[in-house]
C-alpha cells in the first residue's frame, strides 16, 4: 500500500511536542491529534467508570423490593446521571473523539487533521460541558431527575437543576459539531497521494458518515435545549400544555437529534469491526463498496425513523405506520454489513486474538440488540413493551453490547500502536470471556422482566420479580470485576508491558506502516498509496520495512 | 486565486442596511398576519416569509451568493434534510 516509509529510529510523539512547553502543559496546549486523542481517552474512560459505578449502585438498590440503599428521589437522579454520562460523555464522543482523532489522519496518510487548533478547542469545549454537568450536581435545587430524555412537562416543572444540566448537553453538542467539521474537511483535503475515496479504510468511511450526522443533527438538540431553558426561565409556552405548548413537539425535536445520535454511536463501531475482521482473517474485506455505502445509507435512513420512540405518546396513526415501516428499512443496510463481515471470515485464516474475540462478542450481542429492536419497532408489540425493562435490555444490548464492546475491541486492537507496548494476551482473553458471561447475566433477565411487565425507572418492584432482579444484580458484580480486569490490563501494560513491534497483528492499513508509537507527524515521509486498503499480499514487503 | 475573486464582490454597507430594513419589514408583516385569522393558510404565509428572510440572510449576510459551489452543495444538503424533517413531522401533526 505504501512505499517509502522507512523505519528510522527516531523520537515518538511522546518525546516530541508541538509546542515549546514540557510536562503537563505540553499536553494541555498540544495540537497533535494523537495527544488530543489520548486526552479524550483518559477523560472519557474516567466518565465511563463513574457511569459504571452509578449503574452498579442502581443494581444494588434493585437487589430486593422496597428501599434498599437509596431513596426514590436519589434513584431518580442516579438513572438520570447514569444516562446523561453514558450517552453524552461516553458513547457519543467515544469512538470518533478517541480513535477517530488518533487514527483518522494516520490512516489517511496525513500529518494531522485539517484544523489542529480547533481540535484542541473541541476537547476544551467537551471538558467545559463535563464540568457543567458536575457543577449542576452540587448547586441548590439538587441533581437533575428527569431521565436522560428530559421529557416535557416534567422537565419544566421539577425544581432540580435542569437548566444547567441540559445547557451542559448543549455545550457538549458544540464539541461534537467542531469535531465533525474537522473530520469532514480532513477526509476531503488531506488524503495522501493515491488515496482515492475507494482506497480509504472502512473505519474512515464510517467516521466520515458519522461526522456528517454530527454536523447536521446536533444543532437541532441545541435549539431544543435552548427552548426548554427559555420555557423554564420565562414561562414561554412552547412545550408545556398548561402554557399552550405542545409536549409532543418536544419529543419530535428531541428524537430528531437523538435518534441519528444512536447512529453516531454505532457507525464508528461498525467501522472498527470492518478493520479488525480483515486483519485477523488475513483476507480482504468482502464487499468493500457495499459496506462503505451502507454506512451512508444508515446515516441517511437513520434520520427518518425518530418517531419510533413515540409510538405510545399520542402521535397520529399515519405517522406511526410510516415510522414503523422506515424503522424496518434501517435493518437492511445493517444486515448488509453483518453478512459482509461473516463472508469476509469465510475461508480466511482466522487468528482469534483478543480484538477479534471482542468483535465476536459484538456480533452476538449487537444482533440480539438489533433483533429485539424490531420487536419494539413493531406497533403492536411496542404498546406492550414500551417503557418496560425490555427497552432497558434492548438499548444496553445495542449501546453497551454494540458500541461499548467495540470501544474495548478498538482499545485492544490499537493499544500497541498508541502506547508502543503490549498487554497480557491471556488476561485479555479472560476479559472478553467474562465480559460475555457477565453481560448476558446482567441484561438478559431484563428482557424477561420487561415482558412480564416490570416498568423502567422504578426503584421498587413487585415481589414476583425478585429472582430475576437478583440474577441481574449478581451479573452486575461480575461485570464490575470484568471492568477491573479489562481496564487494569491496559493500565498496567501502558507502563510495564513489553515493547510492541510496529505491526503486531499483521494489519496492512497505513497505521501499521509507521512506528509504534508513531513519530510526531506520523510518517517520516508522506506515503504514496498504490494498493487497495486490505491487500494482504504486501505483508511480506512490510516485514522488510521494519528492518 | 479564487479567494481574491470573492473579495471583489464585497458588499457595501448600503446593501446591508437595505437588507436589514427588508428583514424588519418582513418581521412586522409576520406579526401583523398572525393577528388576522387565516386558519391553516396563516402557517403557510409565516413559513413563506421565513423562507424569504433566511434566503436574504444566507445569501447576503452569510456571503453564500459569492462563494464556491461546494458551499452551495452543503447548504442544499442541509436544506433538503430540513424539508424531509418537516414533511415527516407534519405527517403526525396534520393527521392527529
Ligand atoms: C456495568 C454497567 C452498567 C450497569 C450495571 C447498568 C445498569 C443500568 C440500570 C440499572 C439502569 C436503570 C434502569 C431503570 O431503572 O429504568 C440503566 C439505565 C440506563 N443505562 Fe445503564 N448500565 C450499565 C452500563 C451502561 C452503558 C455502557 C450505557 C451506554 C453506553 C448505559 C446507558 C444507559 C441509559 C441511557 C439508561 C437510561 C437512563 C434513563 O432511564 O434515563 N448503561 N442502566
Amino acid at each position: 500500500m505504501a512505499n517509502g516509509t522507512i523505519a528510522v529510529s527516531e523520537k515518538s510523539f511522546y518525546e516530541e511536542s508541538t509546542n515549546k512547553h514540557s510536562g503537563i502543559l505540553a499536553w494541555l496546549l498540544t495540537t497533535d491529534h494523537k495527544r488530543i486523542g489520548l486526552m479524550y481517552l483518559y477523560t472519557i474512560s474516567g466518565f465511563f467508570i463513574v457511569g459504571v459505578i452509578l449503574g452498579l449502585l442502581m443494581r444494588l438498590e434493585l437487589i430486593a423490593p422496597g428501599e434498599t440503599i437509596v431513596s426514590a428521589q436519589t434513584y431518580n437522579t442516579f438513572f438520570t446521571l447514569h444516562g446523561v454520562i453514558m450517552i453524552f460523555l461516553f458513547i457519543v464522543p467515544g469512538l470518533p473523539a478517541i480513535f477517530g482523532n488518533f487514527f483518522l489522519p494516520i490512516q489517511l496518510g496525513a500529518k494531522d487533521v485539517s484544523f489542529p487548533r480547533l481540535n484542541l478547542l473541541s476537547w476544551y469545549v467537551y471538558m467545559i460541558g463535563a464540568v457543567l454537568v458536575l457543577v449542576s450536581l452540587f448547586l441548590p435545587g439538587g441533581p437533575i431527575d428527569t431521565g436522560w430524555t428530559f421529557y416535557i412537562p416534567y422537565s419544566v416543572r421539577t425544581g432540580t437543576n435542569v437548566s444547567l444540566a441540559i445547557f451542559a448537553a448543549f455545550v457538549l453538542g458544540f464539541s461534537s459539531i467542531l469535531t465533525g467539521i474537522n473530520f469532514v474537511t480532513t477526509v476531503h483535503r488531506l488524503r495522501a497521494p493515491g488515496m482515492g475515496f475507494f482506497r480509504m479504510p472502512l473505519f474512515i468511511w464510517s467516521i466520515y458518515s458519522t461526522a456528517w450526522i454530527q454536523i447536521i443533527a446536533t444543532p437541532i438538540i441545541g435549539i431544543t435545549i435552548l427552548l426548554v431553558i427559555l420555557e423554564r426561565a420565562f414561562g414561554v409556552g412552547i412545550f408545556d400544555p398548561a402554557l399552550g405548548g405542545d409536549p409532543i413537539l418536544y419529543q419530535h425535536l428531541f428524537w430528531i437529534y437523538s435518534h441519528p445520535a444512536v447512529y453516531i454511536m454505532i457507525l464508528p463501531a461498525m467501522g472498527v469491526v470492518s478493520e479488525i475482521i480483515p486483519t485477523f482473517a488475513r483476507r480482504t474485506i468482502f464487499g468493500y463498496k457495499a459496506i462503505a455505502f451502507s454506512s451512508l445509507a444508515i446515516a441517511f435512513v437513520g434520520y427518518l425513523v425518530w418517531a419510533h420512540h413515540m409510538f405510545t405518546s399520542g402521535i397520529s396513526d399515519t405517522a406511526r405506520i410510516i415510522f414503523s415501516l422506515l424503522t424496518f428499512i434501517v435493518a437492511l443496510p445493517s444486515g448488509v454489513k453483518v453478512f459482509n463481515w461473516v463472508a469476509t471470515m469465510y475461508k480466511g485464516s482466522i487468528d482469534p486474538k483478543p480484538p477479534l474475540l471482542w468483535v465476536m462478542a459484538f456480533i452476538v450481542l449487537f444482533s440480539i440488540g438489533g433483533l429485539t429492536g424490531l420487536v419494539v419497532g413493531s406497533l403492536a408489540t411496542d404498546i406492550h413493551l414500551h417503557d418496560t425493562y425490555f427497552v432497558v435490555a434492548h438499548f444496553h444490548y445495542v449501546m453497551f453490547g454494540g458500541t461499548g464492546t467495540i470501544f474495548f475491541a478498538a482499545l485492544y486492537y490499537w493499544f500497541p500502536k498508541m502506547f508502543g507496548r503490549m498487554y497480557n494476551i491471556k488476561l485479555a482473553n479472560w476479559g472478553v470471556g467474562l465480559f460475555f458471561v457477565a453481560f448476558n447475566m446482567l441484561y438478559f433477565p431484563k428482557f424477561i422482566l420487561g415482558y412480564m411487565g416490570m416498568p423502567r425507572r422504578y426503584f421498587d418492584y413487585l415481589p414476583e420479580f425478585t429472582d430475576l432482579h437478583v440474577i441481574s444484580t449478581v451479573g452486575s458484580w461480575l461485570m464490575g470485576i470484568t471492568m477491573i480486569i479489562v481496564f487494569g490490563n491496559i493500565f498496567y501494560s501502558a507502563f510495564k508491558g513489553p515493547k510492541a513491534p510496529r505491526n503486531p497483528w499483521g494489519g496492512v492499513t497505513l497505521e501499521w506502516h509507521t512506528a509504534s508509537p508513531p513519530p510526531l507527524e506520523n510518517f517520516h515521509e508522506i506515503p504514496t498509496v498504490t494498493r487497495e486498503p486490505y491487500d494482504f499480499s504486501q505483508l511480506e514487503e512490510m516485514n522488510d520495512e521494519s528492518k | 486565486m479564487h479567494q481574491e475573486e470573492t473579495n471583489h464582490h464585497s458588499t457595501g454597507y448600503g446593501t446591508y442596511i437595505l437588507v436589514w430594513l427588508a428583514l424588519i419589514a418582513l418581521t412586522s408583516i409576520t406579526v401583523t398576519v398572525a393577528g388576522i385569522d387565516f386558519g391553516m393558510v396563516a402557517l403557510a404565509i409565516a413559513m413563506l416569509i421565513a423562507a424569504i428572510k433566511s434566503a436574504l440572510v444566507i445569501n447576503i449576510f452569510m456571503h453564500i451568493k459569492y462563494e464556491e459551489p461546494i458551499f452551495k452543495v452543503f447548504l442544499l444538503v442541509s436544506g433538503f434534510t430540513i424539508v424531509v424533517i418537516f414533511v415527516l413531522t407534519f405527517l403526525d401533526v396534520v393527521n392527529r
